[in-house]
């Protein structure tokens, strides 16, 4: 209940705020699109897994939308969807391999492979426009030409319906046969084989769901900002999601936008202020977290809530 | 004429010198309730680890239902409807006692909704039935993990019970249970199983429940079976006696 | 490819494990005892390296004998590695051998963060590049190839002291033994007296000093720039993963499969030479899960 409060609150606090300064409508966008990947981060976190190469899923989707963008006159909507395909695809794949990992190979392997996609991406210059990366012009929303103010607007119902809809799916899932299932693997993979459940495949839906949501924040990222570049596929970007994903708290889909909400605000606002430190501040943080709130903001809402209830 | 449910044949594995099953010949009839007894190191648990697919044979083999399941995984063997407890509890310590049930519940299921609420796609009757049976109901919201360890076997069992197997084999089931529980709870187990025409296999200690819910005893000595029979007749065979219940 | 491409490339191929090795060889001891993998120890080899450069130049700057160019190396590994081991240690790893693993795992993420922003605001993003040990040793013909004896030689003599040094620490003395006696089993090491607090402590000094001494040896022949930190980390994280987690001689081996096909792929293809490490990590751990030289583990039930 209070949970949903704090959900309700932040849409209408999002779009108030959004309206009334214009210009923070983009990092509200940019907030939402990472929220997406994270809650990929947090699906992961919930097996007792991380991923340190989870953003070579938005890249790759971010990438398609160039890709597709500037080839043919799409619909944004159209460049999201396919996109977001490509790279569920993209994961189903690479997750018929990764699934068999656990721990710190898990972890390793993924950042692996996104940097591998990350140094061909630098590497081809000529296909991918090498570090400067690519740019393509706005294309038209659900069949509507837009200019600039407008496009922001519309995209940033777009993106909100998406994280909503996202954060819905995210928690039925959860809550579902293989979201327990998933759940369990991080405390007794053994005894799910013993009842007859594929440990593995229950991994690989949700490995393939958290691609998903990882392509969908990196298609719509890459719309909002109308530019992708390699750094999208960094480990510098996925370490950011894992960030993220903590300091919201895995025990609630909500924490990836409020995770996401707060780490991009403070970039916003103390980035000028902490130039050259910025790490610094992210790893101590991230230490202080761990070590007094391991479950992220979410664990904080939901214990606030316990003495209310009693 | 009830039928062969488990037979092995010539089942042999050894731990770097120590033969912990040592060319096994064994049959279990459907409706058996077979207790295994023997001292710490004797092969027991191995024997249940390598029928239920945790540890591959150097030789022999086992076949369940007719069919041969050697070197199947447990997955695979537990889908024939094998299921098994294990002597250190293996359940979902970060669920409640409830998921834990629901989650073995879904097993059964072969088509679940990915976004739909796990108490509704399972058979959620059989699994407050089975927490009943357990004596866990009042425990059901609990974080597994938060059990004393005799609950915690519990669940285990019934984790294995919700799955509604055609063989139970149960390591240990009533280790770590106080000793005043130990045969209430056996009395129901037993009659649930037979309720629910489970066959069963129980690795157990305790002389007196074994003499009182067996109806074959097999004593296993170093690697192999040295008496197999009804319980008066293997409890009072002098090897037995000597070997296993009086060390 | 030439015969003096291919004599070149096996030379920095194997120079290159030298000092892959070493590293490793830190990181996969901290695994064995601690099961944490510290992912700040790529820092560690670039803060040794930075530190080692740094007095490098002192020694020029102040006109102080070359003969100190050699310890200094040393020297800097032996400052910074039990110095930042420690802190690590004390501060952090020790605090969080409880947690989950992927907590675990973040701590010593947060730690890496934390050390790149520090090498940057200490030494800035220009590259260091202090040659002048390497040119003390000169050089060797090699099958009408010139290169340098300190790469060619004292590179891989070092490293060979460093795995001899630390087998026979483990096998022979008695600090040693309680040590492996923590790799097998945590708990019944400390139940029969093993002061688990000491060996951890020892253990994390004496595998960051290997992640330091690492990069002060690299630091006369590489440049040191933002982010060595992160790719050695990769690197000797793919060594101990295709030689198994804990396996110390296997890591020599994959070392040298990493360092030799990474320098070969210089040559040959440039543009693939550093997705070599991920390339042979990943085929290796699809044909062997646990690694080339690790036995397979089971829980017990």
């Amino acid at each position: 209940m209070f949970i949903r409060l704090v959900t309700v609150a932040l849409i209408v606090l999002t779009i108030i705020i959004s309206h009334s300064f214009p210009w923070l409508k983009t990092p509200v966008i940019f907030s939402l699109c990472n929220g997406l990947a994270v809650l990929g981060v947090i699906v992961l976190i919930r097996a007792g897994q991380v991923s340190f190469g989870h953003a070579m899923y938005s890249c790759a989707a971010g990438y398609m939308v160039v890709f597709l963008a500037r080839a043919y006159q799409l619909d944004g909507l159209l460049l999201i969807g396919l996109a977001t395909s490509v790279a569920t695809v993209f994961s189903a794949l690479l997750g018929l391999f990764i699934v068999r990992y656990r721990g710190i190979f898990f972890g390793m392997l993924n950042l692996a492979f996104s940097m591998v996609l990350y140094s061909i991406i630098s590497k081809f210059t000529t296909i991918t426009g090498g570090t400067d990366g690519l740019s393509f012009t706005r294309p038209p929303l659900a069949g509507f030409v837009l200019e600039r103010d407008a496009f922001e607007t519309a995209l940033l119902y777009v993106v909100l319906a998406c994280a909503l809809i996202c954060g819905l799916l995210a928690q039925r899932y959860f809550e579902s046969a293989p979201g327990q299932s998933l759940a369990a693997i991080k405390t007794n993979e053994t005894r799910l084989e013993y009842l007859g459940i594929s440990a593995k495949h229950v991994f690989w839906m949700g490995y393939l769901f958290s691609g998903f949501l990882a392509g969908l924040g990196g298609s719509l990222f890459a719309i909002a900002q109308g530019l992708v570049t390699p750094e999208a596929g960094y480990w510098v970007r996925s370490g950011e999601f894992v960030f993220i994903a903590i300091l919201g708290g895995s025990g609630h889909a909500i924490g990836a936008y409020l995770g996401a909400f707060i780490f991009e605000f403070v970039r916003f606002y103390a980035a000028a202020l902490l130039t050259g430190a910025w790490q610094i501040t992210l790893g101590t943080v991230l230490i202080v977290i761990i070590f007094l709130a391991p479950e992220g903001l979410v664990g904080m809402l939901t214990r606030f809530r316990l003495p209310a209830r009693r | 004429m009830n039928q062969t449910l488990l037979k092995t044949t010539g089942l042999s594995l050894s731990f770097g010198g120590v033969t912990a099953c040592d060319g096994i010949d064994f049959e279990l009839t459907e409706g058996e309730r077979l207790a295994i007894v023997g001292q710490n190191g004797a092969g027991k648990t191995t024997f249940v680890n390598i029928c239920t697919g945790y540890l591959t044979p150097s030789a022999g083999q086992v076949f369940f239902d007719g069919e041969d399941i050697t070197g199947l995984s447990p997955r695979k063997i537990t889908r024939r409807g094998v299921a098994r407890s294990f002597q250190i509890p293996q359940i979902f310590a970060e669920h409640t006692v409830r998921e834990c049930l629901l989650i073995a519940a879904s097993a059964r299921r072969d088509k679940l909704g990915f976004f739909r609420s796990i108490d509704r796609s399972v058979d959620v009757a059989s699994v407050d039935e089975t927490l009943k049976l357990v004596q866990l109901s009042q425990r059901s919201h609990l974080q597994a993990r938060l059990l004393p360890e005799g609950q915690r076997k519990l669940l285990d069992v019934a984790m294995a019970l919700v799955l509604n197997p055609r063989l139970l084999i149960m390591d240990e089931p009533t280790s770590g249970v106080s000793s005043e529980e130990k045969h209430g709870l056996m009395e129901t187990l037993m009659q649930a199983l037979s309720e629910r025409n489970v066959t069963s296999i129980f690795v157990e200690h305790d002389f007196e429940i074994v003499a009182r819910y067996a109806t074959r005893i097999a004593a296993w000595i170093a690697g192999k079976i040295a008496a197999d029979g009804p319980p008066k007749q293997v409890l009072e065979d002098p090897e037995v006696i000597r070997n296993v219940i009086g060390g | 490819m030439t015969t003096e491409m291919f004599i070149l490339a096996t030379l920095d191929g194997l120079s290159a494990a030298a000092l892959l090795f070493m590293v490793a060889l830190g990181l996969t001891l901290i695994f064995g005892v601690m099961g944490i993998l510290n992912v700040a120890h790529g820092s560690l080899y670039a803060i040794g390296g930075y530190v080692a450069a740094t007095l490098g130049l002192a020694i020029d700057k102040f006109g102080l004998s070359p003969a100190l160019y050699l310890p200094a190396l040393f020297l800097a590994a032996i400052l910074i590695g039990p110095l930042l081991g420690t802190l690590l240690e004390v501060g952090l790893l020790r605090r969080i051998l409880g947690k989950e693993h992927v907590l675990q795992l973040l701590v010593t993420f947060a730690a890496f963060m934390i050390l790149e922003d520090v090498q940057r605001l200490v030494w800035g993003t220009q590259p260091y590049f202090v040659s002048n040990v390497m040119n003390q040793f000169g050089n060797t013909d090699v099958l009408g190839i010139t290169y340098t004896n300190y790469q060619m030689i004292v590179l891989p003599v070092v490293a060979a002291v460093a795995y001899y040094g630390l087998r026979y620490f483990l096998t022979k003395t008695w600090l040693g033994r309680e040590v492996i006696a923590m790799t097998f089993h945590r708990e019944v090491a400390t139940a029969m007296g093993v002061n688990a607090k000491l060996v951890s402590l020892l253990t994390f000094v004496i595998g960051a000093g290997l992640g330091t001494l690492g990069g002060a040896l690299a630091s006369p022949s590489t440049a040191l720039l933002p982010g060595v930190g992160a790719d050695m980390i990769v690197q000797s994280f793919a060594v101990i993963a295709i030689a198994g987690l804990g396996q110390l001689g296997g890591a020599a081996l994959a070392a040298c499969l990493i360092g030799l096909s990474r320098s070969f792929a210089v040559y040959l293809m440039p543009e693939l030479a550093v997705l070599t490490p991920y390339i042979i990590m990943v085929l290796v751990l699809l044909v062997r899960p646990e690694g080339l030289f690790a036995a397979t583990s089971m829980r017990r039930i």
